[in-house]
């Protein structure tokens, strides 16, 4: 389904500020995974995503998806296979247009797009019985501008609009990480609810170990531009959240342990 | 009151311009410097298109093709050549300084004794005069005033119902949320330089129609023009409160009339016509700048409303 291989990505390359946010990363994703990828900050994991996505082009290696190389495909052509929802509830939605004309365009993701009147009647009330279903009483609101919605609101509808035509693919970006806890627990049972449903192929980037124990069928663990755990669906129905915890520990401690190591050689040998 | 005609017909041709600068500013954000360019390239073309005898309707086809292949050369510096947005606009306006000249072969030609789209509005006026309000003005001048209102009322609706097709809502969307749109599958350079080139033919068939009116195209014409459209829709945008397409662009159209007006009145009160720029450019900044102190000034009197106890 899904095949990354050995990837590498650094930004700024060359430079003072130099930072290797990639480094061999390779992950096989099967069609119906619901990866959960967990990592500290800095450890490479939304870079990945968007990697996935195709902000931009990796340095090395290659991203299959369905046997269609997307490694030098732009972001914009990627989109026909892959839906997306981004950390910032601003990000998925445009302001100043109306709920009902975002939602015409994700109706239209990835194809051609022609003359005909983008709100005709039986299209708007599909989508009022499609917001309905969100339960946020937005479907009165289709007249008004997006911008005027609270973050959660745009997040229920970016995801919405990110799975209107079932995706190969879900790159969820920590889509909850800026919502208040009740707001972000909504929208998560929103999104388990959709994936569900549309048995979705889903990479979802998160910081919640609640939430990687919870959901999905796989979790990745990423660490200083690699992957450091793959945890499987067998393992992971026993998995606890403290178990989660202790492999972060270990990660930690190894790292604390080469520090010390290059300290005593550079002690005793410059 | 024919000082009044006149103004109401230029502000009215002008619109057309107002409603390009409109596409790019609104809709992308992009104050696109072109305008001044692609003024003068409409009404070269035309111009040199009319007194070689083309029919005039064709000339001002031509002239919007030109305005539009003028703003895909923005479009392209800007999105391809990943350029800074003013530096592309004042590029390709100075190119076409050039251009201008070479397309008239001289700084002005008059259009005063050809066949324009002028001549066929004055002669569907008649010869009589007819009293409007008092005054007695020639048919023929309202005739032009009626036949550049139809086609300017043609081309907003024209422009409002493509705004809302799905290429249209998408060409908003890419002007709002870039990365929005990449991840629906849009490529937003691709409408970028499809809006400034429809904005561009759109003021080309402004400087065309204008040309025609005036009886001269000028190689300065253009120059100012681009505060004119800006102007018309800050002043629409701030005269019209409510934000959805359909009443922006009406906005941008009243815009452009009312201030064509102002103009002729400040004239009229015998201002030098040197200060003409002048005025305009503290029209543009007084209509900037006091809607913002108008909203805080309303917020602090709803402050001191507010109980805080």
């Amino acid at each position: 389904m899904l095949k990354i291989e050995n990837i590498y990505k650094a930004f700024n390359p060359n430079t003072a500020n130099e930072v290797r946010a990639l480094k061999g990363v390779t992950i096989d994703i099967q069609e119906g995974d619901f990866v959960c990828v967990l990592g500290t900050n800095g450890s490479g994991k939304s870079t990945l995503l968007n990697a996935v996505a195709g902000s931009f082009y990796v340095d090395h290696g290659s991203i299959n998806l369905n046997g269609v190389d997307l490694t030098k495909m732009p972001e914009y052509k990627r989109a026909s296979q892959i839906g997306r929802v981004f950390q910032n509830p601003f990000s998925g939605t445009a302001p100043d247009m109306t709920i009902a004309e975002n939602i015409a365009i994700a109706a239209k993701r990835g194809k051609t797009k022609d003359l005909k009147k983008a709100l005709s009647g039986n299209r708007v009330s599909e989508f009022v019985g499609a917001v309905s279903s969100l339960k946020m009483g937005l479907e009165d609101r289709l007249e008004n501008p997006i911008g005027k919605l609270s973050g959660g609101q745009r997040q229920a509808l970016t995801l919405l609009m990110a799975t209107w035509l079932k995706p190969e693919l879900l790159l969820l970006d920590e889509h909850t990480a800026a919502l208040d806890p009740k707001t972000a627990a909504k929208v998560i049972e929103l999104t388990k609810a959709i994936i569900e449903r549309d048995q979705l192929t889903t990479l979802m980037v998160t910081h919640s170990m609640q939430q990687a124990v919870n959901l999905g069928n796989r979790i990745l663990m990423m660490h200083n531009g690699k992957l450091a755990y793959d945890i499987s669906s067998d393992e992971k129905k026993h998995l606890r959240v403290k178990d989660l915890y202790a492999l972060f520990d270990e990660i930690r401690k190894k790292e604390q342990m080469d520090e010390s190591v290059a300290n005593i050689i550079s002690e005793q040998y410059i | 009151m024919s000082l009044l005609l006149g103004s109401l017909t230029i502000g009215i041709i002008l619109a057309l311009l107002a409603l390009g600068v409109f596409v790019t500013f609104k809709v992308f954000h992009f104050p696109d410097l072109t305008t001044e360019g692609s003024v003068t390239f409409g009404a070269a073309i035309a111009a040199i298109l009319i007194v070689n005898d083309v029919h005039p309707l064709v000339a001002t086809g031509i002239a919007f093709s030109g305005g539009f292949i003028a703003g895909m050369v923005t479009g392209v510096l800007h999105t391809r050549f990943k350029l800074n947005g003013l530096l592309s606009g004042i590029l390709v306006m100075t190119a076409l300084y050039s251009v201008n000249l070479h397309v008239m072969g001289k700084s002005n030609i008059p259009l005063l004794t050809d066949t324009t789209l002028i001549t066929y509005f004055e002669s569907w006026g008649g010869e009589g005069q007819v009293n409007v309000l008092g005054w007695l003005v020639p048919a023929s001048d309202l005739s032009v005033l009626a036949s550049v209102l139809a086609i300017v009322v043609l081309v907003s609706l024209a422009l409002h119902l493509f705004l809302k097709t799905n290429i249209g809502v998408s060409l908003r969307a890419a002007g709002n949320n870039k990365q929005m749109v990449r991840a629906l599958g849009i490529n937003p350079d691709t409408y970028m330089i499809f809006s400034i080139a429809l904005s561009n033919g759109l003021i080309a068939a402004a400087g065309a129609l204008l040309a025609q009116y005036q009886g001269f195209a000028d190689v300065q014409m253009g120059i100012g023009m681009i505060v004119w459209g800006l102007a018309s829709v800050i002043i629409g945008e701030v005269l019209i409160k409510n934000k959805s397409v359909g009443y922006l662009i009406v906005g941008a159209v009243m815009g452009s009339v009312i201030f064509r007006l102002l103009v002729a009145i400040t004239l009229r009160w015998g201002m030098n016509p040197n200060d003409l720029k002048l005025i305009t450019a503290v029209f543009v900044l007084i209509a900037l700048v006091v809607p913002g102190y108008l909203t805080q000034a309303k917020n602090k009197r709803k402050d001191k409303k507010t109980d805080y106890a």
